[in-house]
C-alpha cells in the first residue's frame, strides 16, 4: 500500500540522519590524523591576526619546517600550553598560530599579556581553515615540512613529554 | 552543618536513587497497563514525585558545593572561584556540561511531577503510560550523568586552593536565567511527546488527546520563546558585536524545536476542533522532542565545533546518539505501524482556516528543514568526501527571510478565516483595500526612516518590511474590532487576546529584525580625544578616556558625547575590561536605547598615538525584536491560562456552530 509506505518515510529519514551522525562521530578524533598525514597543508587566504588588511596564504607557511598551533582565547588548555610554546619558540622552533573561531581584539590582548611565541598568527574567525584541517577543538598542533606536507598531528596540549615522544625526532632528522 | 549534610556524596547517592525510581516509573505503570494491574498503574504518580524529590536533593547538593567553594569537587574547581559573587556561584552550577545535564534531568522531573499532579481528568491507563514514557527518558539521561559525566566526582589527592573561574562572558544576569528557561522549554516538549506515544499505543488520536496536549505544548513553547529571546538579547548587549542572531549551531539547536512546536501548537488546534491533520500532529509532537534531543547531541558531542561547545567528548556523543536512536527510532516505527488508524475523515475546502493552518505548518516545516540542513551541512559534505564546509548566515538569510515574510502574510488570513470554508469574495475584500493602504504606510514609513537615518542602506527591504507588518497590524485590528462588535471585551475568552497579542508580537519582531537589516548602520572609526565622527545624522564627540580598576578587573573607559542637530542627547561610556582571573578582554558596549532607535558604541583596541578603534552603530527599532518576543511569550501565557484547560471534563462542542460568527479558537 502506498500510504503505508509514506508512513515509513520519517523513519527512513531519521535512519539516514543517524548514520550520518554516527559516521561523523567515528571520523572525529581517531581517523583524521592518518587521513591528513603526508598530504599538503590546505590552501587558504585569511588575514593576519594583527592586521585586518594583510592576507596570508599557504606560501607564507612553506619554506622551512614549522609547527602550526591552533589556539583560541576561549580555550583553557591553550593557556596551559602557552608557556611551553614560548620555551620552544625561544629555543628556535618556528611556530605559526591559527587563532581559531575567536575575537580579534581578545586574541591580540591575550598575546600581549602572555607573550607571543608565534612568527605570525592566522586569524581564522569563521573556522574555515580549521574545517579544512579537520580541527575538532583547540589546542591542536601540526608539524609541516619545508614543502608544506603535514608530517604529524597532535590533538590536545603540547608539553615537554609530548614533544620528546612525538616531535623531537623530526627535528633531529632534519638536523635542526 | 548544612554544608556537611548536603555533601557531594549524598548528592551522588540521591542521583542514583532518583534514577532507580525512574527505572521503576518507566517499567511498572507500563507493565500494569498491559496486564490490567491497577495498583501498578497508580504507582506512576508517587514514583514521579519520589524521583523529583531525589533529583532535587542531588541538585541542592551540587549547588551547596558551589556556594561553599568546595574545590575538592572537580566540577566546582573547574567552573567557580572564591571571588565570584554569590549569584554567579549559583549560576555556575549549570555553566558546563555535567551541571547543565543535571539541570536537564531536574527539569524533566519537574515536568513529570506536574503531569502526575495536574492531570486528574486523564484516564488512568493513558496517564500511567505517559508517566512511564517520561520515566524512561529520565532513566536515559540519569544513566548518562552517572556513567559518563558525574558532577560529584572529587579531585584526589590535591584539591586546588582556588577554582579556575567562570568564563567572564558567562558572568551575566541573562545567563543565569537563559539556560534554565531554554531547558524548561526543551524538556517540556517531552510531555506532548509522551502524550503522543501513549495515544499511539492506545490507537486513540482524538480531540480529547489534542485538548490534553495543548496546554503542555503551549507552556513549554512559552519557556522556549523566552529562553531564545533572552539569549539573543544577551548576545546583543554582551558580546559587543552589535548583532542579535548569529546562526550559530547552538542557536539553531534551540530554534528548530521552537519552529516545530510552533507548528505543533497550530496543528493541535485543527486536530482538536476539526479532527484533521491527526497523523501529522502526532508526527510533529515526535519531531519537536526529537529535535530537542538532537540539539542536546549536537551541543554535547562536539561533532560541530562552536563557541558554545566547551565540553565535547566523543564518548558522550556516542551515548546520546544511541539514546537518540532508541527513543526516536522506536517512536517513528510505532508511528509507521499505527499510522493507518489515524487517517482523518473530515473534509474542508481549499480556502478555509484548515488550509491556512496547513500552509503555516508547511512553511514552518520547510524552515526547519532549511535550518537543519544548514546546521548539519559540515557533516553531510564531509560524509560525501567534499570536506567540511560550513554554510554561514548568507545561506540561512537567503531562505529564512522570504519564508518569514510568506508566513507573516498568512497569519491574519488564518486568524480571520472560518473553519470549513471561506469564500473567495471575503478573502479578496481582506486583501485588496488593506494592501493598498499598507503600501502607502510602507512608502511613507520607509521614506521617513531614510530621512531620519540619512542614508538608508536598503530602502526596498525597509519598504517590504513596513508594508507587510502594517498589513498584519491592520488585519488584526479589524478582526478585534469585528469580534468586539459581536461580543464584549470581557466576554471574549482570554485565549483570544493571547492569540492576538502573540501574532502582533511576531509582526513586531519582524519589524525590528527587518529594519535592523535594512536601515541599521554601523561604522568603524579611528578616534582620539577631541575627535568628531558622524553617522546617521548623529555627531559623536570623543571627550575623554580613563583607566581604572574594580575588585576583579581592570578597565579602560571612553566618554563619547552624542548629539543630533546641535542638541546633546547622551554621553556614552563604552569599556574594555581585563579580568584578573582570565586573559580574555571583555568589550562592554555602551548603549543608549529606546523604542525608536539604539545608539550602540563599542570600544575597540588601542591604535598608535593614543588613537582608538571605535565601532559606532545606529539601529532604528532594534528593540522591537525583543519587545515582540515579550509579546509572543505573554500571548502564549494568556492562552495557557485560559480556563478551558482547567475543566475536568471535555465538553462536547457542536462543530456546526463554529462558523465565521463564533469566537475563533486559538
Amino acid at each position: 500500500m502506498p500510504v503505508r509506505f509514506i508512513l515509513f518515510a520519517p523513519l527512513m529519514v531519521f535512519v539516514a540522519i543517524t548514520i550520518l551522525l554516527w559516521s561523523a562521530l567515528e571520523r572525529e578524533p581517531g581517523k583524521l590524523p592518518s587521513a591528513l598525514i603526508g598530504k599538503a597543508f590546505p590552501e587558504f587566504s585569511l588575514t593576519k591576526l594583527s592586521s585586518q588588511n594583510q592576507y596570508l596564504s599557504f606560501s607564507d607557511l612553506s619554506g622551512a619546517m614549522v609547527l602550526v598551533n591552533v589556539w583560541a582565547t576561549w580555550c583553557y588548555a591553550c593557556k596551559l600550553e602557552h608557556p611551553y610554546l614560548q620555551k620552544l619558540a625561544s629555543s628556535g622552533v618556528k611556530i605559526i598560530g591559527i587563532n581559531y573561531k575567536d575575537n580579534r581584539k581578545a586574541a591580540i590582548a591575550w598575546l600581549e599579556k602572555l607573550g607571543d611565541p608565534y612568527l605570525v598568527t592566522i586569524f581564522d574567525k569563521d573556522g574555515s581553515l580549521g574545517l579544512d584541517l579537520g580541527v575538532y577543538g583547540a589546542p591542536e598542533t601540526y608539524l609541516i615540512d619545508a614543502q608544506g606536507i603535514i608530517l604529524h598531528r597532535r590533538v590536545g596540549v603540547l608539553d615537554q613529554k609530548v614533544w620528546e615522544r612525538e616531535f623531537s625526532q623530526y627535528y633531529a632528522d632534519s638536523g635542526e | 552543618m548544612m554544608n556537611e549534610l548536603l555533601s557531594p556524596e549524598l548528592g551522588h547517592i540521591a542521583l542514583i536513587i532518583g534514577s532507580c525510581l525512574a527505572v521503576f516509573q518507566g517499567v511498572l505503570p507500563l507493565a500494569g497497563s498491559y496486564t490490567g494491574r491497577v495498583r501498578w498503574m497508580q504507582m506512576g504518580r508517587s514514583l514521579a514525585c519520589g524521583n523529583l524529590f531525589f533529583i532535587f536533593l542531588a541538585f541542592l547538593c551540587l549547588s551547596n558545593a558551589f556556594l561553599s567553594d568546595d574545590f575538592t569537587v572537580r566540577y566546582v574547581a573547574q567552573n567557580s572561584n572564591t571571588l565570584l559573587p554569590i549569584y554567579f556561584k549559583f549560576s555556575a552550577v549549570w555553566s558546563a556540561h555535567e551541571g547543565s545535564l543535571l539541570l536537564w534531568v531536574l527539569i524533566l522531573s519537574i515536568w513529570t511531577a506536574a503531569v502526575a499532579l495536574l492531570s486528574n481528568g486523564l484516564p488512568l491507563q493513558f496517564l500511567s503510560r505517559t508517566l512511564a514514557i517520561l520515566g524512561l527518558i529520565s532513566v536515559g539521561f540519569g544513566f548518562f550523568l552517572l556513567f559518563t559525566s558525574n558532577p560529584f566526582e572529587r579531585t584526589f589527592p590535591l584539591p586546588p586552593i582556588d577554582g579556575q573561574d567562570l568564563n567572564p562572558l558567562l558572568q551575566d544576569i541573562a545567563l543565569i536565567l537563559h539556560p534554565p528557561l531554554l531547558y524548561l522549554g526543551y524538556v517540556g516538549l517531552a510531555v506532548p511527546f509522551a502524550f503522543a506515544i501513549s495515544a499511539l499505543l492506545e490507537s486513540r488520536i482524538d480531540s480529547a488527546w489534542a485538548n490534553w496536549s495543548r496546554p503542555w505544548t503551549l507552556a513549554s513553547w512559552c519557556f522556549l520563546t523566552v529562553g531564545i529571546f533572552l539569549g539573543s538579547w544577551w548576545a546583543y548587549y554582551e558580546l559587543g558585536w552589535g548583532g542579535w542572531w548569529f546562526w550559530d549551531p547552538v542557536e539553531n539547536a534551540s530554534l528548530m524545536p521552537w519552529l516545530v512546536s510552533t507548528a505543533l501548537i497550530h496543528s493541535l488546534i485543527a486536530a482538536e476542533q476539526r479532527g484533521v491533520f491527526r497523523s501529522w500532529t502526532v508526527l510533529l509532537a515526535i519531531f519537536a522532542f526529537s529535535l530537542s534531543l538532537l540539539g542536546t547531541f549536537l551541543v554535547r558531542s562536539g561533532v560541530l565545533t562552536s563557541v558554545h561547545a566547551f565540553a565535547s567528548d566523543p564518548e558522550r556523543g556516542m551515548y546520546i546518539l544511541l539514546f537518540l536512536s532508541i527513543v526516536i527510532g522506536s517512536s517513528l516505527t510505532l508511528f509507521a505501524i499505527r499510522g493507518p488508524v489515524l487517517m482523518s475523515a473530515s473534509s474542508y475546502s481549499g480556502s478555509s482556516r484548515e488550509t491556512f493552518l496547513l500552509i503555516n505548518n508547511l512553511i514552518l516545516t520547510v524552515a526547519v528543514a532549511v535550518v537543519l540542513l544548514g546546521t548539519m551541512y559540515p557533516l553531510i559534505s564531509d560524509a560525501f568526501g567534499l570536506g567540511k564546509i560550513s554554510v554561514g548566515p548568507p545561506y540561512f538569510n537567503f531562505f529564512f527571510v522570504p519564508l518569514t515574510f510568506i508566513l507573516l502574510m498568512f497569519i491574519p488570513l488564518a486568524m480571520r478565516s472560518s473553519w470549513g470554508h471561506v469564500s473567495v469574495k471575503i478573502l479578496s475584500s481582506w486583501l485588496i483595500q488593506p494592501f493598498l493602504l499598507s503600501f502607502v504606510v510602507g512608502l511613507i514609513g520607509s521614506s521617513m526612516l531614510a530621512h531620519w537615518v540619512g542614508e538608508t542602506q536598503n530602502s526596498f527591504s525597509a519598504l517590504v518590511t513596513l508594508m507587510c507588518v502594517s498589513w498584519v497590524f491592520m488585519m488584526i485590528f479589524v478582526d478585534v474590532k469585528e469580534k468586539l462588535k459581536l461580543s464584549t471585551f470581557t466576554k471574549l475568552p482570554v485565549r483570544y487576546y493571547g492569540m492576538v497579542l502573540a501574532h502582533l508580537g511576531v509582526a513586531v519582531t519582524v519589524l525590528g529584525a527587518g529594519l535592523y537589516a535594512s536601515s541599521g548602520i554601523q561604522k568603524d572609526v579611528k578616534m582620539g580625544v577631541g575627535d568628531y565622527a558622524y553617522l546617521g545624522g548623529h555627531e559623536f564627540y570623543f571627550s575623554d578616556i580613563k583607566h581604572d580598576r574594580m575588585s576583579n578587573f581592570l578597565f579602560t573607559r571612553a566618554e563619547i558625547i552624542v548629539s543630533r542637530e546641535g542638541r546633546e542627547i547622551v554621553t556614552l561610556k563604552p569599556e574594555k575590561r581585563l579580568y584578573f582571573s582570565s586573559p580574555q578582554t571583555m568589550t562592554e558596549a555602551a548603549i543608549d536605547g529606546g523604542l525608536l532607535r539604539d545608539i550602540y558604541i563599542s570600544l575597540g583596541e588601542p591604535l598608535d598615538n593614543n588613537y582608538w578603534a571605535i565601532r559606532l552603530h545606529v539601529k532604528p527599532f532594534v528593540r522591537c525584536i525583543w519587545l515582540g518576543g515579550a509579546m509572543i511569550s505573554l500571548g502564549g501565557l494568556l492562552a495557557v491560562l485560559d480556563k478551558r484547560y482547567r475543566r475536568r471534563k471535555i465538553i462536547k462542542r457542536d462543530l456546526e456552530n463554529l462558523s465565521a460568527q463564533s469566537v475563533p479558537e486559538m
